[in-house]
């Protein structure tokens, strides 16, 4: 089964925000990139599945030249190759847009014999949270979609035939619904969203880490945006001024915490 | 007029989410209406509107008396109940579908930002031609404000539709009861296209509900989180003591799963679970946004640190700098002691 995984690169933040002079978007000089958590176990998921029936994983993002990093990354954790779809300025485009450029891609490359069974995403990026781009993009495609998963498991048949060619089949899969785990059987190919929680992302080996750096990757250029970002502007929280009452230092301030927790009244009596 | 899916929980009764939904529908009433250039009310179409400023709520399955009250005093003047055979097991687009059926012209469809919740307002948004905002905290006339980074920033921004197609951030407006309203019950048993139900849930696995199950923990009065500091998968038994002295529950930062020293499912934050308690003493956790999006609900923040100068030391109510296994085990012997 071969398997597209879109990947995002976002700041690796932790510590304080700030903005940049457009007011629209977060100030990330001097900020670590990565891709979001949910897309970590996406990229897992499909490593897995591709390894269950013996087909190959690719990565895509759309971003600045820099996010062929998160490419690398990937492949150095068992992805095959890796496409990128270049702008300098990803935060012009929407969700729509993401979704259309994206479906345009796997078009061009099915027309170019690379066709995909399943395409993976994140459930949600950690940045934007737009929770939109994989229904989007399933819609684009008009192939089935399912959010929210967070395990796979390649049904019998589902290999790809030896032209690599979609061949059908389906797909097993898991994610927790509010009564328990929801299990879906779905027809190839399909789009679907992960959820952290079902896989851990591996870390890469060095003979991944040197695989990275010779990664295949495929570029593209991204159109002009269409329907555009709805964002007017970024605003950052007030920075309420906190009062922290420190209790005490180490073991003695233990009857004061008590005290406190007394008087919410969370103690058991 | 503003459509509201409410889901309710396996006692039939409102969830709280769809709770603060409705609460919100109803009190952003007249934001949540097309905003045209010049203000003026929109004159142009042939079909009149519905009421704008009515609350309309949309339940899937089985509809409780409990229910019905619970949407009356919500505000509530029209219920539609949707119950069929293809809607009996959940498939989004064949329940998005059934929502965009009922769904008004001109107005909002809103649901609480949950996992369902977001899936069908973005199925909503596509059938509809509309633009979706995920995670909204607030409307004006200037548009919407909605959660972007786990919470740490919010983004502005404005959808252009008629119909504004949302979700609601978890806890960004409390429930608030009303004059309780006598609404009207329609029921719907819409047939869904096969298509549509590609994506049903063939079975669900309840009893491994538990290893997942994350409602003791966003439903504790009492969290005690634990991070890093907690120093191996052994570390954990003040910690733990600690939870069981509050009949809480423990929840871990992104690290300590990561590790795998903890289940997914004890994890709060951004990518876990998103909680409210009354307190929440965080052992260990130095305060990574991620963490803090997931604890922005709790109403008492108490801090166990050896850093003073940590983000969670300098948002924390209460704060004691030391190491947590020496604070924790001294905290769990004043409980015991003053027990007696």
């Amino acid at each position: 089964m071969d398997i597209l995984v879109c990947i995002k690169r976002i700041p690796d933040i932790s510590g304080q925000i700030t903005l940049d002079a457009s007011g629209t978007d977060i100030d990330d000089s001097g900020l670590g990139h990565t891709a979001s958590a949910h897309e970590e176990c996406a990229v897992e998921l499909a490593i897995q599945t591709a390894a269950a029936t013996g087909g190959k994983v690719t990565v895509l993002t759309l971003g600045p030249a820099e996010a062929v990093e998160q490419l690398r990354a990937a492949v150095g954790v068992g992805a095959n190759d890796g496409i990128l779809i270049e702008t300098e300025d990803p935060g012009a485009f929407g969700p729509e847009d993401i979704a259309q450029i994206i479906g345009d891609v796997i078009r061009d490359r099915a027309e170019g014999g690379q066709s995909f069974d399943l395409v993976l995403l994140g459930n949600d990026a950690a940045d934007t949270g737009d929770f939109q781009v994989p229904i989007r993009l399933a819609y684009d495609l008009e192939y089935p979609v399912l959010t929210g998963i967070q395990t796979l498991s390649a049904s019998a048949g589902s290999d790809s035939d030896s032209s690599g060619s979609s061949a059908g089949g389906s797909i097993e899969a898991r994610g927790i619904g509010p009564a328990g785990t929801e299990i879906f059987s779905l027809e190839l190919p399909a789009v679907i969203a992960v959820q952290e929680g079902g896989v851990d992302p591996r870390y890469p080996s060095i003979t991944g880490r040197m695989k990275a750096k010779k990664a295949r990757i495929a570029e593209y250029v991204a159109p002009e945006p269409g329907a555009g970002n709805p964002r007017i502007g970024l605003e950052l929280p007030p920075d309420t001024a906190n009062e922290v009452t420190i209790l005490g230092e180490g073991p003695d301030a233990a009857g004061a915490l008590v005290d406190v927790l007394e008087e919410i009244g969370v103690i058991r009596s | 007029m503003t459509l509201v899916f409410v889901e309710t929980d396996e006692n039939g009764e409102v969830a709280l989410t769809s709770a603060e939904a409705l609460t919100f529908a109803r009190t952003n009433a007249s934001a949540l209406l097309p905003q045209l250039p010049d203000g003026a009310p929109d004159t142009s179409r042939e079909v009149a509107a519905p009421p704008s400023g009515s609350t309309e709520a949309v339940v899937v399955g089985p509809l409780s008396e409990e229910a019905v009250g619970e949407l009356s005093r919500l505000g509530v003047s029209r219920i539609h109940h949707l119950e069929s055979a293809d809607l009996e097991a959940y498939s989004a687009p064949a329940w998005a579908q059934a929502i965009v059926d009922i769904a008004p012209e001109t107005g909002a469809v809103l649901a609480s930002g949950t996992p369902r919740g977001m899936e069908l307002m973005t199925h909503v948004a596509m059938r509809t031609g509309e633009r979706m905002a995920a995670n909204v905290v607030a409307a004006d006339e200037e548009g919407l404000l909605r959660q972007v980074l786990g919470g740490a920033a919010f983004e502005r921004l404005q959808l252009d539709g008629d119909l504004q197609v949302l979700t609601l951030a978890g806890h960004a407006c409390n429930p608030e009861e009303t004059t309780p309203t006598t609404p009207e019950i329609l029921t719907h048993s819409p047939e869904s296209a096969a298509e549509d139900l590609r994506t049903r849930v063939v079975r669900t696995e309840v009893e491994t509900a538990a290893d997942n199950d994350t409602s003791g923990l966003t439903q504790a009065r009492a969290v005690v989180g634990a991070g890093r500091g907690v120093g191996s998968e052994n570390g954990f038994g003040e910690v733990l003591e600690l939870v069981d002295h509050l009949g809480g529950a423990l929840g871990v930062s992104r690290v300590v799963t990561g590790l795998g020293w903890r289940p997914h499912s004890e994890q709060v934050g951004q990518t876990g679970s998103r909680i409210t308690p009354d307190v929440y003493i965080a052992c260990g956790i130095s305060g990574a946004i991620q963490h803090m999006a997931g604890i922005e609900g709790a109403k008492t923040l108490i801090a166990i640190n050896t850093d003073e100068e940590s983000t969670m030391v300098q948002r924390a109510d209460y704060a004691i700098i030391g190491d947590l296994h020496e604070v924790v085990g001294a905290v769990n012997e004043e409980i015991r002691s003053r027990r007696g």
